[in-house]
């Protein structure tokens, strides 16, 4: 099983919102929902290679920037097109105020 | 004189797009921070529910006056408004709802848009996909689906776009086409082939929904059921093309900076509430996420980034006329406007006039 790997600390991430984080060589997206509780994805659009991060987050769904594809950030699913392909997620915790991502 | 260009998603455009790094690429933004941006990218449902409850409200109202003063001149109005509210109307709402971003709630947004591309003439599944790739690659060539003004221009063509023609019965010859055998080669460029099925599905009921008024006006030997279905995109489909053609018209090609290929143009409230303020397209191709209601706020943003809006539809005709015709002897030539002292410069790489990037 992976390391829990510290991203930021929990008032760097809005609720509702999706920072950026990369990590030996990859990247991640992390997540708040409107509860404050955290999620993790792979960071790109399985669609064209483009970061998560700059794409708005609406309930449990992450829309992205480029051509409006939805994906749940909470199960991967991908839920509109031209998002087909299901996002990777990974565990993501609160410990001691900071968000942690199991990757 | 510069050779035409093979516009072909599967010809040696595409191969060179692909190998001088064009296809899916980096484009440049404006930058916005990022708690302004996600207030423009918010979604609601008040602006399109309202806007579309007086869109087919006024096709409703327009659509009956039409048959009630059926034979009489009374019946010319009524046609002339419904004619452009279907016509014309159906593309800002088929581009925003493709979209998703004119309602918060999603099965508004598929409602209209299937409504939208019916009255289009657009297969919703193959143009859903067109569009993306028009997205991620717009205005390149060999790579986009949607470039309506090559090089060099057919302009006989364009004007005939105004009424129509070929423009409509082309449509749906290709709705036909896909009703029989699926998307083509150049189409499945850029449709997944786990698509096809709805491909088919969406030609199959279009085409037939199509013969049906045919059918009825054969049976009634009346034109009037195509000029309630069908018609209206030859009779009322020309405010479409003329706010459409000037999104890109006359710009550069094969460039990474939307604030080169394409064209913010201030226009009257009623062709922006027609056009869904799809004027404001650099803004829409920078930031597509963010909703056509919100376009006003971020042009008002980002303008001192992009070059000057054409400040009328006659001038932005003036500028990309005069491209399109001295297009017909020099096909590498586009209209290049001034960026405004302190915007980012051109991201210079890939839109000389003369010199397209060679292959290596
Ligand atoms: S890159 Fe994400 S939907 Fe196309």
């Amino acid at each position: 099983m992976s390391e829990w790997v510290d991203v930021c600390a929990i008032g760097e991430i809005e609720e509702e919102d999706v920072i950026r984080f990369d990590h030996v060589g990859r990247t991640f997206a992390v997540y708040r929902d409107e509860d404050g509780t955290p999620f993790c994805t792979d960071g790109l659009c399985t669609h064209e290679q483009v970061h998560l991060a700059d794409g708005l987050v609406l309930d449990d769904e992450i829309e992205c920037p480029k051509h409006n594809g939805r994906f749940n950030y909470k199960t991967g699913a991908a839920l509109r097109t031209p998002a087909c392909v299901a996002l990777t997620t990974y565990p993501a915790r609160i410990a001691e105020g900071r968000i942690q991502v199991q990757v | 004189m510069t050779p035409a260009r093979d516009y072909s998603l599967i010809g040696p455009e595409r191969d060179r797009a692909i190998a001088v790094g064009l296809a899916s690429a980096e484009w440049y933004h404006t930058d916005v921070p990022r708690k302004i941006m996600k207030g423009l990218m918010r979604r609601n449902d008040g602006a399109a529910t309202r806007d579309t409850i007086l869109w087919l409200g006024l096709l409703l109202l327009t659509g009956i006056g039409g048959v009630a003063t059926w034979g009489t001149w009374w019946a010319v109005p009524f046609f002339l408004v419904y004619g452009v509210l279907y016509g014309s109307a159906c593309d800002s709402r088929w581009h925003e709802c493709g979209h998703g971003t004119a309602f918060k709630t999603q099965w508004k947004n598929d409602w209209v848009y299937a409504l939208a591309s019916f009255m289009v003439l657009r297969n919703p599944v193959a143009w859903r996909w067109s569009h993306a790739r028009h997205h991620t690659d717009t205005i390149i060539v060999g790579r986009d689906p949607e470039i309506t003004v090559m090089r060099p221009p057919d302009i006989a063509r364009k004007a005939l776009a105004f009424i129509g023609i070929p423009d409509a019965f082309q449509h749906f010859g290709v709705l036909v086409r896909q009703a029989i055998s699926g998307p083509n080669a150049e189409e499945a460029d850029y449709i997944p082939e786990s698509e096809v099925t709805k491909v088919m599905f969406w030609a199959r009921l279009f085409v037939g929904l199509h013969l049906v008024a045919l059918l009825l006006a054969l049976l009634t030997w009346s034109v009037l059921p195509l000029m309630l279905i069908g018609g209206p995109r030859i009779y009322g489909t020309w405010h479409m093309v003329l706010v459409g053609l000037l999104q890109h018209g006359g710009l550069a090609e094969d460039v990474l900076d939307h604030r080169l290929n394409s064209r913010t143009v201030y226009m009257n409230p009623v062709s922006r509430w027609l056009y869904w303020n799809m004027n404001y397209h650099v803004e829409h191709h920078m930031f597509p996420m963010v909703p056509y209601h919100a376009l006003p706020a971020l042009h008002e943003l980002i303008k001192d980034d992009l070059p000057p809006a054409n400040p009328s539809i006659p001038h932005a005709y003036a500028e990309m006329i005069a491209a399109v015709l001295r297009q017909r002897t020099e096909p590498g030539y586009f209209a290049r406007r001034a960026l405004p002292p302190g915007a980012k410069p051109y991201v210079e790489a890939f839109h000389t006039e003369t010199s397209l990037p060679e292959a290596s």
